[in-house]
């Protein structure tokens, strides 16, 4: 890793008065896929936009390489390494799709039938070569994303960057997304990915950051994350109302939800911890008609994190 | 690739997607010469005897024409501020600014597919012109060339102009109702009337303006009438537009987009 695909140092960026970005740093290896998980207006559009030359970051920042290339003074070097989808549709719509196509090969200095070429591959693996000689405006809303990561991959950039790739796209096309996802990193391709889905994150990223209010309050593996957050616990459920009590009352530390006849207990779901949880279980004769062990998600680290107030700082303890 | 012939290239890609864009659509071009062509056949049919004071018909339409021609470029220039401003609110001008192309070609595209239009335009309205009766007997061809390129230059004038009203409006709307100068500007100069029937508190407005002098020097050009200075203040309003133009529409576009 002596030469990541993307290094950022103290990004900042402000509106006006309003700081977007508060001075956050970023490594991403070459060949992987990072993620930037954050809520609405957490900065993950700005960082891309500068990451990918769009506009410049406040003059306080520091150094910013994309493949290799300063971008204070060679951004141009840059951009012919990168590809970038940005959260709103980069696609031309009033040409067809097939014309939007070869526009970008035009744009990489393709030769014609190079260009045609990679126009027709692309249309094909994204399965728009029957929709190629239609206005790209008529298309839907997963074909304009489709064609948007097609031109994009037009002369095969080194490093792309997805802003929110798969908003709006309804399920099926968002597992078609996160597969030609996978394929581009197969192929070695990094990706930097920004998302608010926790699930995304959770499938495609080999790491994540949280971006809140212009900060990364955390950043890791998605295990590691999980790692920071309390609250894997083990429910049991009943529904012998007298067993209900009497297991009630002979478990400690337990919540008690009385409509429900459930009890939860505190756990992170190991097998160590499991079977001395059923142990106390036969020691106290209690029989629960169901048992099932949570661990805590993305979702709740994304909540814990990001929650305003108590926003826990991750120690190096804490990540396994 | 040197930066010169990446420069060339890239601006005539974008230079195909604009034409591609007018021939899709040609309505929008279409529509612009509506105005000077009913204003064309207005004053020629309904108020011609009139307006040229009894010398009739015939001797009114040499004298609108090159007027006319003029505003023609006016008005589709107002497409060009219309189309600029709807460009950059599209998505695709930011992957553009992401990639590894000469970036002034994507306003290079603009220019030159808008001055082609002003081109076309013209002799659209120069034919409707010649079919109405106008002729330009006199002529020699290097009058003819010169007037060619008098309407070129002006064309590039103001289609500077017109794409930085494009870029400084938010919306279309907006940048529509910017650039409405550009066809109001021919309607009060001599496009229609003279200088001197003018009342006299308006003739300094009528006469400072570039529309003026432009329509002297094409109306000597094409009919053989005294140019005088005008030819050299209208050359440099052209220049001068082009300049400033180009400056304010650059300044806009390095600018980092929202």
């Amino acid at each position: 890793m002596t030469n990541p695909a993307i290094a950022a140092r103290g990004l900042r960026k402000s509106y006006g008065g309003r700081t977007v970005l508060d001075g956050i740093d970023l490594t991403v290896p070459e060949g992987t896929v990072f993620s930037l998980l954050g809520p609405n207006g957490a900065g993950k559009t700005t960082a891309v936009k500068i990451l990918s030359t769009l506009i410049a970051p406040d003059a306080g920042s520091g150094q910013v390489r994309v493949g290799g290339h300063d971008l204070a003074t060679d951004a141009q070097a840059a951009r012919a390494v990168i590809g970038v989808t940005g959260q709103f549709s980069a696609v031309d719509g009033l040409i067809t799709g097939e014309e939007n196509m070869l526009l970008m090969a035009d744009l990489h200095h393709l030769s014609r039938s190079e260009g045609r070429k990679a126009a027709a591959g692309l249309l094909e693996r994204f399965d728009l070569t029957e929709a190629a000689k239609k206005p790209a405006s008529t298309y839907s809303g997963g074909m304009k994303r489709r064609l948007d990561i097609a031109m994009t991959l037009v002369g095969d950039p080194r490093i792309i960057f997805l802003d929110e790739p798969t908003t709006g796209l309804d399920p099926r096309s968002r597992h078609n997304m996160w597969q030609i996802i996978r394929e581009l990193v197969s192929d070695g391709v990094t990706v930097l990915l920004t998302t608010q889905y926790l699930e995304e994150a959770d499938e495609l990223a080999d790491r994540i950051a949280v971006l809140h209010g212009g900060k990364i309050v955390a950043e890791g593996t998605a295990e590691e994350l999980k790692q920071l957050v309390p609250g894997g616990h083990v429910r049991l459920r009943f529904t012998d109302p007298a067993a209900y009590q009497h297991a009630a009352g002979a478990l400690d530390e337990t919540t008690r939800d009385d409509e429900a006849l459930t009890l939860q207990l505190p756990g992170d779901g190991s097998q160590r911890a499991l079977r001395s949880l059923l142990d106390r279980l036969d020691t106290a004769g209690i029989e629960a008609d169901g048992l099932t062990v949570h661990t805590p998600d993305l979702d709740d680290v994304f909540f814990a994190l990001t929650s305003t107030g108590s926003v826990p700082t991750q120690s190096k303890e804490t990540v396994r | 690739m040197s930066p010169l012939s990446l420069a060339v290239r890239d601006s005539s890609t974008m230079l195909r997607r604009n034409l591609l864009h007018a021939r899709r659509y040609p309505s929008l071009t279409l529509n612009l010469l509506l105005t000077p062509v009913m204003l064309l056949l207005l004053f020629v049919y309904v108020f011609g005897d009139t307006m040229s004071g009894g010398a009739g018909r015939s001797a009114y339409i040499a004298y609108i024409v090159p007027g006319i021609l003029l505003m023609t470029i006016g008005s589709t220039t107002i497409g060009t501020a219309v189309s600029v401003s709807t460009d950059m609110s599209e998505g695709i001008i930011a992957r553009f600014r992401t990639m590894s192309i000469h970036r002034g070609s994507i306003l290079l595209g603009h220019v030159v597919g808008s001055v082609l239009q002003s081109v076309v335009s013209v002799l659209l309205v120069g034919g409707v012109g010649v079919a109405m009766g106008f002729r330009s007997t006199d002529s020699t061809v290097l009058e003819w060339l010169a007037a060619f390129g008098l309407l070129a230059f002006f064309a590039l004038a103001f289609t500077w102009i017109a794409v930085g009203m494009g870029l400084g409006s938010p919306n279309a709307e907006a940048a529509s109702n910017n650039a409405m100068p550009l066809i109001l500007l021919p309607l009060i100069s001599s496009a229609f009337v003279p200088l001197h029937s003018m009342p006299g508190w308006f003739q300094p407005i009528a006469e400072y303006q570039p529309f003026t002098p432009a329509i002297e020097t094409l109306r000597g050009l094409l009919l053989g009438t005294g140019i005088g200075n005008n030819g050299w203040i209208a050359l440099a309003w052209c220049l001068a537009l082009t300049v400033l133009g180009h400056r304010w529409s650059k300044a806009q576009f390095d600018r980092d987009p929202e």
